[in-house]
């Protein structure tokens, strides 16, 4: 369900982009999806054909960068995934800090028709 | 015809977050404070405002209530002299900054003061939409488990305060503070937590006394 907006959302950033640069056609979108944003990408992509018929970007190629969320050590100045339950340093043990890795949303480039 | 990749770079989010800023910089220009209420469907959301509201006896206090139907927590507050309004979001998992916006055109704002807007019960999707708020706060009941923070690690990451409600029931579903507390440390160094009860009404003037120092 909360797939929806947001997908209007990236038909509308690809579509404004695309005439900025006088393109007949989007042919792919590429998205960065972080593994914490919330979304997922089958999701995207359903709405996705139902949004963009009839737009400039109907038939485009969703192409979906996934991004794995790190923690942050401090201590050892290491970036680490998570296991489940915990989310200790694998070095040194004590917990550390989440970060914006693995938060991502955006849509990266698209490639275009002129 | 030819192919030709053009740079974007552009945060999905853009929009809503740009609303969202617009709704809270027009907030603060009356002197509303406002408190994004999230957590799981019965975690204790509208008992919590509740409670807090009977502690801060001198605050001029707004609740926008977001469910996905039925107005039940609205008549609630309505029945205790609360200037509440009600949105229903017919199926959508969460709160965005144009439903707020559209919203507020229905509340008065008559003298500043706290705005709760009550989120849709859910511990997923609330966390990562904005809607114009200067702080959230995460409702958490010692039923749903000591293992929260670990399985929804964005919305405690993201919290201003957190409060652990029918903390009374602790001993009875074997809640282990040191594993919920270590989870949050894990993802939110800072945050205040606040064990609650809304039978008694046991925690609540230490939140409403926190909530009072944070809003002015």
């Amino acid at each position: 369900m909360h797939e929806y907006p947001i997908t209007e959302q990236i038909v509308k950033i690809a579509s404004d982009k695309a005439k900025e640069n006088n393109a007949r056609k989007v042919t792919r979108i590429a998205l960065v999806v972080g593994e914490y944003s919330g979304f997922i990408g089958e999701s995207i992509q359903m709405y996705f054909d139902i949004i963009s018929k009839g737009t400039i970007c109907e038939g485009a190629f969703l192409e979906i960068e996934k991004i794995k969320a790190k923690w942050y050590c401090p201590a050892c100045d290491i970036y680490y995934l998570r296991q489940p339950f915990s989310f200790a340093c694998p070095q040194c043990g004590k917990d550390g800090e989440p970060t914006s890795i693995g938060k991502e949303f955006y849509v990266k480039n698209i490639e275009v028709e002129t | 015809m030819s192919g030709k990749e053009i740079e974007v770079v552009q945060n999905i989010y853009d929009e809503n977050d740009k609303i969202a800023l617009e709704t809270k910089a027009s907030l603060e220009e009356l002197g509303i404070f406002v408190v994004n209420v999230m957590g799981a469907p019965g975690a204790g959301k509208t008992s919590s405002i509740i409670n807090i509201i009977r502690n801060l006896p001198e605050e001029k206090i707004y609740v926008i209530e977001g469910d996905i139907e039925s107005d039940l927590d609205t008549v609630k507050l309505k029945d205790l002299g609360i200037n509440t309004i009600q949105i229903n979001t017919g199926g959508a998992c969460h709160l965005d900054a144009p439903t707020i916006k559209n919203a507020l055109q229905n509340l008065e704002f008559s003298q500043p003061g706290i705005l709760f807007i009550e989120n849709i019960g859910n511990l997923v999707c609330p966390a990562e939409f904005q809607i114009g708020e200067h702080i959230k706060m995460l409702i958490c009941s010692a039923a749903e488990g000591s293992d929260k923070p670990y399985k929804y690690p964005l919305a405690f990451e993201k919290a201003d305060v957190i409060l652990l409600t029918k903390c009374d029931l602790k001993e009875y579903v074997d809640f282990n503070d040191d594993f919920f507390l270590k989870g949050i440390r894990g993802l939110n160094k800072s945050v205040p937590v606040f064990e609650v009860n809304a039978k008694t009404g046991q925690g609540f003037s230490a939140v409403a006394e926190w909530l009072k120092h944070k809003s002015h």
